[in-house]
């Protein structure tokens, strides 16, 4: 009954408002976290797994990446870092199995990227898999990390965003979580910066008190009025919020709407300069809510052709 | 001969009118002859019915060899009355070929088993088979079938005759020395006696046990003093912390979480949810957790439930207490908030198990109900749902009033993972059916909800409503493909338990299962 | 591959299964199940199947399924053989022998 499951190829650009991460040994919990909604579930073999259990969780992430289907949602894995002995043999089982992505525990440097490139590559070409089809995140967990946000950001093309992870990044500062957020509040804005500068995406890290959900809120909504693109969650309870908080509203809806079937109109007119509503249009806008109704339809609150 | 869910019941069973199901509300409009007990007459002046033993209150009663006898079950797995009186009726007394008639058997209860393997037990009749008894039942030790009869069923059997109980023996946690009794106001308390009420009025002896015994007379009363024979005091009846076993609890589980808000959801989407609406659920998780995810959509439409019925926890009571329900309809208490809330809320109604859900009185509550949410074991693609037997096929389960709220109400939701493990809830058929198809409306899932064909106005809410639903046959698919396709059971052509419709037809037989082997 | 020492893997937890592993001369599959009636075949259908893709031909092998998937049975088996010859931790043959 051995059928192996073949994922699509992993698009770079997408809709990635919630990362779930899942302890890649617990088959009570991997065999269809998908079910909750999450865009992105992230298979962990690092801080969930015990140390004794790394090779086990690798047995049991390969045959869940090669057997069960997770449908569209985004499956990545989180290796372990770099300063450890498991974070070849992770790269190697979850590139043969098939994951869409490698997310680099506490990256520091444009020089890890490119380490967990090259082992990348060689998997790839071990196991016969398309060349360039697996894809990076990287997690800063470090000052230094958040610091080298822009050269992380810019050193590999596989690379489709930055994540911040709180707990470690608190621990070099030597802060504590606070409500406001002012604790990781320069961290968060250094790498948005890096993120938008370098054309990537840019997550948020996870917010723990998953029973806090009026902090969680907050904390979202921060995130969404900040720019970023999404943010990993620890509880599938957290996911139809973060969802909401990132669907556009009805009324952005409509305006995105209007304006790209009149730009598509004046376009295919063959009019040089683009006017809506009267005014004259910059081509980015245009682009904004063409982006912005990719964003609606995913979230279910668009059903037009557009 | 087949029945109308497609079950082969055994021609012997169908003697003296029994008949076999013939789908939902089918004897509806017919007449029923009911019994009466054969009630000894005190005319003169009483001392009171005092008796310093439970063995002296069985001998008063005339307690005999061949005999049927009853208990509630309202301490659930912390009941300590039943084990203690089955004790002195067989182990101090040495009657034997007794028949049980309870409301529930479990865990508390294991000493039964052993009186079933000894054969001093031969029949057992109960709303639900849980612990050793079942295991023994199974393994075809009980000399006569077992019958499995919903809350609902059981008093319709009493008042029909069908089961005549010779002494009822009554837990009450407060009584008077001439008998009225309470679920309250006592040291071990469980709130309402409703199940208790019926067996009260249609056993020829009644013995009120209590570890409480108050000043006469004990008012107000569940039980009253001209339907009691004797009285004994205990050092405990049960205990009431393990009336709130674990599946009593709210969920966590992001799981039943889901599946609790798309319940929710689906409630909102129906005509029914308007003011006054009326509501249960079960104890399930997910069932549970429905009343958290109910309570925002009645906030958000500004509505209020009219009663809240059946089994009743904490969860209840609190939505009553911030205004959002105006009476509670009790029959059995589930937790100790809901115990508590019964001895002090004068909103909190206590009924008994005839009142909630008999179909052959002129009419129970249930017939008033709008939602009810239900667990289940197993569903079918016919949407007939398993409660009493587990995947190997051992008797482990209770329908309680499970097929009773699903028949009378008008919209009756399932709520179960597709899968538990390995076990494939949904599936092409039940090992046993204890709620017939014709009565469920709507199957949610982890993986998605299914409307029963037989309600396309259901459908049509959903739809409208924006909700996403699929066939049953969808859902059965996903499981098998999830889990594989499960093995046929491997059966004995012994039957072991007979379970009777809530009409007092016969809807399933559970029979010996084999040993399992590789081979 | 040769059973070289005992080793387990997996837990009992639901939804898992425990696997132990130990050498001996003739080949003995032993399993126990939460779901052994309706799915004890399947369970040892896959134990077998595993082991003979690992060219396993002898030793004892102990399941105590929870309701594992096929896909956490042949997990906690691979990785029990390959514990029992010291090589689960590097090198693996993914997608070979391992599939």
């Amino acid at each position: 009954m051995t059928q192996h499951v073949t994922r699509p190829k992993p698009e770079k650009n997408r809709l990635r408002r919630t990362m779930m991460f899942m302890n890649a040994q617990k088959p009570g919990l991997i065999k269809d976290a998908y079910i909750y909604g999450a865009d992105t579930i992230m298979l962990d073999l690092e801080d969930a797994v015990a140390e004794s259990q790394k090779d086990a969780a690798r047995f049991s992430l390969y045959h869940a990446l090669t057997t069960i289907d997770y449908g569209d949602t985004e499956v990545l894995v989180r290796i372990n870092g770099l300063d450890t002995p498991h974070w070849q043999e992770d790269i190697r089982v979850a590139v043969a199995g098939g994951a869409d992505g490698i997310r680099i525990a506490k990256c520091e440097s444009a020089q890890d990227v490119k380490t967990v490139e090259e082992h990348i590559l060689m998997a790839e070409r071990e196991f016969g898999i398309e060349e360039g089809r697996t894809l990076i995140m990287a997690a800063l967990e470090s000052a230094r990390g958040v610091v080298n946000a822009y050269e992380i950001c810019t050193a590999s093309d596989r690379l489709f965003g930055v994540a911040l992870a709180g707990g470690d990044f608190r621990k070099d500062m030597r802060v504590k979580v606070t409500e406001s957020g002012i604790d990781i509040m320069v961290a968060r804005g250094m790498m948005l910066l890096a993120a938008r500068a370098a054309g990537v995406q840019c997550f948020d890290t996870n917010f723990a008190d998953f029973k806090n959900m009026e902090g969680f809120e907050n904390e979202v909504r921060q995130n969404h009025q900040m720019g970023f693109d999404g943010k990993s969650i620890i509880n599938p309870r957290q996911i139809r919020l973060v969802h909401q908080v990132f669907t556009p509203s009805a009324k952005e809806v409509d305006h995105a709407e209007r304006l790209v079937r009149a730009y598509n109109e004046q376009a295919s007119a063959g009019v040089g300069v683009f006017t809506f509503e009267g005014k004259m249009v910059d081509i980015a806008h245009v682009r904004d809510a063409q982006d912005l109704l990719k964003l609606a339809k995913a979230s279910g609150v668009y059903h037009g052709d557009l | 001969m087949i029945n109308a869910v497609g079950r082969d019941i055994p021609e012997e069973l169908l003697a003296d009118g029994k008949e076999v199901y013939q789908g939902k509300n089918h004897f509806d409009g017919t007449y029923v002859q009911k019994v009466a007990p054969k009630t000894r007459r005190c005319e003169t002046p009483q001392d009171g019915k005092l008796c310093a033993t439970i063995r002296e209150a069985c001998e008063r009663c005339g307690a005999h060899d061949g005999m049927t006898v009853s208990f509630h079950h309202h301490f659930r797995n912390g009941d300590k009355t039943a084990a203690a009186v089955m004790k002195v009726l067989v182990e101090d007394m040495g009657l034997k070929d007794i028949t049980i008639a309870a409301t529930s058997l479990g865990d508390a209860h294991n000493n039964v088993a052993d009186y079933i393997e000894q054969g001093k037990v031969i029949g057992i009749q109960s709303s639900g088979v849980r612990g050793r008894i079942g295991e023994v039942i199974s393994a075809g030790k009980l000399k006569t079938p077992a019958i499995i009869r919903s809350h609902g069923g059981r008093p319709r059997a009493i008042e029909a005759g069908e089961v005549h109980i010779d002494i009822a023996f009554l837990a009450a946690a407060t009584a008077d020395e001439c008998g009225n009794a309470s679920g309250t106001g006592g040291k071990s308390n469980c709130g309402s006696l409703g199940y208790a009420i019926g067996d009260s009025r249609w056993a020829d002896k009644v013995v009120v046990i209590t570890d409480t015994l108050v000043d006469y007379p004990n008012q107000p009363a569940s039980i009253s003093q001209i339907d009691v024979d004797a009285v004994v005091v205990v050092d405990e009846i049960g205990d009431p912390a393990k009336i709130g076993s674990k599946e009593a609890r709210v969920s966590q589980d992001p799981r039943e979480l889901k599946m609790a808000e798309a319940v929710a959801d689906v409630i909102a989407a129906t005509p029914y949810f308007k003011d006054g609406f009326s509501f249960q659920t079960g104890v399930g998780g997910p069932s549970l957790a429905a009343n958290q995810f109910i309570e925002k959509h009645m906030e958000e439409r500004g509505i209020k439930m009219g009663f809240s019925l059946g089994g009743i926890t904490g969860l209840v009571c609190n939505l009553q207490k911030k205004g959002l329900i105006k009476k509670i309809v009790d029959v059995q208490d589930f937790d100790n908030n809901a115990v508590a809330d019964m001895g002090e809320n004068p909103q909190h109604f206590e009924i008994s198990a005839s009142e909630y859900a008999n179909p052959a009185n002129k009419g129970a509550y249930v017939n008033k109900l709008d939602f009810v949410v239900l667990a289940a074991l197993e569903v079918d693609t016919d949407f007939n749902v398993n409660v009493i037997t587990g995947s190997d096929g051992v008797v482990r389960g209770a329908p309680g009033g499970h097929p009773d709220t699903a028949a009378a109400s008008k919209c009756s939701i399932i709520v179960t993972p597709l899968t538990r493990g390995r076990m494939a809830t949904v599936c092409e058929k039940v090992v046993t059916v204890t709620t017939p198809g014709d009565c469920v409306d709507v199957v949610v899932t982890d993986y998605g909800i299914a409307v029963n064909p037989l309600r396309p106005d259901l459908i049509e809410c959903l739809d409208n409503a924006g909700i996403p639903h699929v066939t049953i046959e969808e859902l059965k698919d996903k499981a098998y493909q999830l889990v594989g396709e499960p093995d046929p059971l491997q059966w004995d052509d012994q039957v072991v338990a007979v379970v009777e419709a809530r009409d007092g037809s016969i809807l399933d037989v559970i029979r010996k299962i084999k040993p399992y082997t590789f081979e | 591959m040769v059973i070289e020492k005992s080793a387990m893997a997996g837990t009992l937890e639901s939804s898992d299964a425990q696997v132990t592993v130990e050498p001996a001369d003739d080949l003995q599959i032993s399993v126990s199940s939460s779901v052994l009636n309706q799915y004890g075949r399947q369970i040892k259908a896959t134990v077998e199947a595993t082991l003979e893709r690992l060219e396993v031909t002898s030793g004892h092998v102990t399941v105590v399924d929870k309701g594992a998937l096929d896909c956490t049975l042949k997990a906690r088996v691979e990785c029990a053989v390959f514990r029992s010859c010291d090589i689960s931790a590097s090198d693996v043959p993914w997608g070979g022998v391992i599939r």
